[in-house]
């Protein structure tokens, strides 16, 4: 399963700049598997302890993959997979 | 350095006061690349607590589509903090995603008069920044040469 997959600025430097580059995979846990492949070093920027990091959005033809299974969430050929940071702050501690 | 209209400005401030004591937080999008921001876009704040901000993921992807369809980006993104000044605490640094924005903040704990900063966040690195509010881009030089002043 062929899919393109959007990356944010602040992950550009695992792709050598590049804003859309390939992967493939049926689950999204795949596609970042074969992205890491491609562009070392970006999986620990997108999961931690076995799933998608707290303040990484990952969406799936624009629909949130946390609401569709997470990394076990169905891609299918020809999908668009995006990742935003996600744009949070506040005052309270949190665990990244 | 952020050059900005006074009229964002007022957006951005009002949006804050009216959301107070929950904190508020938008984007302002202008064309990609030229370090102008344009127009206000208020973002809801998913976590409605006066101490932390999220934007919607949902509203956020679709501001991402729209931004893209419009040749835009997020110049500024601001936030609001209602008790305390308006300097990124260690989590708005920690989290901060997009070197390329202005991260605005404004504080809302006086009553009567706002206070409003503007920062650069890089590899979780604080550099504030001067703002300089205008009436008007036109005869101010904002952004690169290569990309044409608003009409």
């Amino acid at each position: 399963m062929a899919v393109t997959v959007s990356v944010p600025t602040i992950l550009r430097t695992h792709t050598g700049g590049e804003k859309s580059v390939e992967a493939s995979g049926s689950t999204v846990a795949e596609v970042i598997e074969d992205l890491e492949r491609r562009h070392s070093g970006i999986k620990n920027r997108l999961v931690k302890d076995g799933s998608l990091h707290r303040f990484i959005n990952v969406y799936v033809n624009d629909e949130d993959v946390r609401f569709a299974g997470g990394l076990a969430a169905a891609v299918h050929d020809g999908d668009n997979v995006t990742i935003l940071p996600a744009v949070a702050g506040g005052d309270r501690r949190v665990r990244l | 350095m952020l050059t900005i209209r006074r009229d964002l400005v007022d957006a951005m401030v009002a949006h804050a006061r009216r959301d107070h004591p929950d904190e508020a937080c938008g984007v302002l999008a202008g064309p990609a690349g030229s370090g102008r921001p344009e127009r206000c876009i208020e973002m809801t704040n998913a976590e409605r607590s006066p101490n932390f901000y999220r934007f919607d993921s949902m509203e956020d992807i679709r501001l991402e589509r729209e931004l893209d369809s419009r040749g835009e980006e997020r110049v500024v993104i601001y936030h609001s903090h209602t008790a305390t000044e308006a300097y990124p605490s260690r989590t708005d640094v920690n989290i901060a995603g997009y070197p390329e924005a202005h991260y605005v903040l404004i504080s809302t704990r006086d009553p009567d008069a706002h206070e409003l900063r503007s920062y650069r966040i890089i590899d979780g690195e604080v550099t504030e920044e001067p703002v300089e509010v205008v009436e008007s881009y036109m005869f101010s030089h904002t952004g690169a040469d290569d990309v044409p002043d608003a009409p």
